[in-house]
């Protein structure tokens, strides 16, 4: 079974988006999984990272810093800035609201996240940063796991 | 960044070639709406096919474009979306306000 880990640090640029999001899939892809759950993952990585750009960093130069680890089929993304912070967390994550209208922002990234992985957690600290830590279970994972468990105890394939 | 723009009978089709991310979504609003101000379109035609990933940035760029051809009297339409793209698109709601085809006619 895999056990991996892998860390990220790059500029707030929003040229870097890509960058992460295809890194991270890149990443991911150790755990096979379909073509669904990786365009899942990279949405995900995409709203967080763009998160800590326009607010976190409020598009002033900052570091972010992505921790990726495979634990079995799992895997977890950890996203972090050490940029301004979330006032309300709870009210973040509502759909639609956003505090940077004037951008065109559709307030709709964190409900993206929850709808695309598993577990999102958010961190915050005003002054601070933000950590978004995100899991995702490869499902077409587990129809192996149960397939050799089902040979392990002896049944025919 | 490539953006291809057919202009016909008042009708502006925009074919994005790239993944819609902040990043891009900022120059496609740009664009668009340059284009928009001069041919002052009755209908604008966003042409999705060659999108193989767009975020919740896709969602303001298209929001503000719908917005603005209401602005001048218009409408606008999404065609040629992917399966990925319709879920972000339908989690926003949008695809009850702007109407989405799967397949375009050019002609």
């Amino acid at each position: 079974m895999y056990d991996n880990e892998m860390k990220l640090e790059f500029l707030s640029k929003s040229s870097n988006e890509a960058f992460a999001r295809i890194t991270v899939a890149a990443f991911a892809s150790q755990l096979d999984p379909t073509i669904e759950e990786l365009a899942d993952i990279k949405t995900a990585v995409s709203e967080a990272v763009t998160n800590c750009i326009i607010h976190g960093y409020e598009e002033m130069e900052g570091i972010i810093k992505i921790k990726a680890r495979i634990i079995k089929n799992t895997v977890e993304i950890e996203i972090s800035d050490t940029g301004k912070g979330i006032e309300n967390v709870e009210l973040a994550r509502k759909p639609l609201y956003t505090t940077k209208a004037n951008l065109e922002r559709s307030g709709m990234g964190f409900t993206i996240m929850e709808s695309f992985m598993d577990d999102v957690q958010i961190d915050s600290v005003l002054g601070l940063g933000t950590k978004v830590f995100m899991r995702k279970k490869i499902k077409k994972h587990i129809v192996e796991l149960a397939e050799e468990e089902f040979a392990s105890i002896g049944g025919v394939s | 960044m490539n953006i291809n723009y057919i202009k016909k009978d008042k009708q502006l089709i925009v074919e994005i070639t790239e993944d819609i991310d902040h990043h891009i979504a900022e120059k496609i609003r740009r664009k668009v709406d340059d284009e928009i101000t001069r041919y002052m379109p009755r209908k604008t035609i966003f042409d999705f096919g060659r999108v193989t990933f767009m975020d919740s940035a896709g969602i303001g760029m298209i929001i503000g474009r719908y917005k603005m051809m209401k602005l001048i009297g218009g409408s606008l339409e999404i065609v040629n979306v992917s399966t990925t793209t319709k879920k972000i698109l339908e989690m926003s709601g949008i695809n009850k306000i702007i109407p989405m085809e799967n397949k375009m006619e050019v002609g």
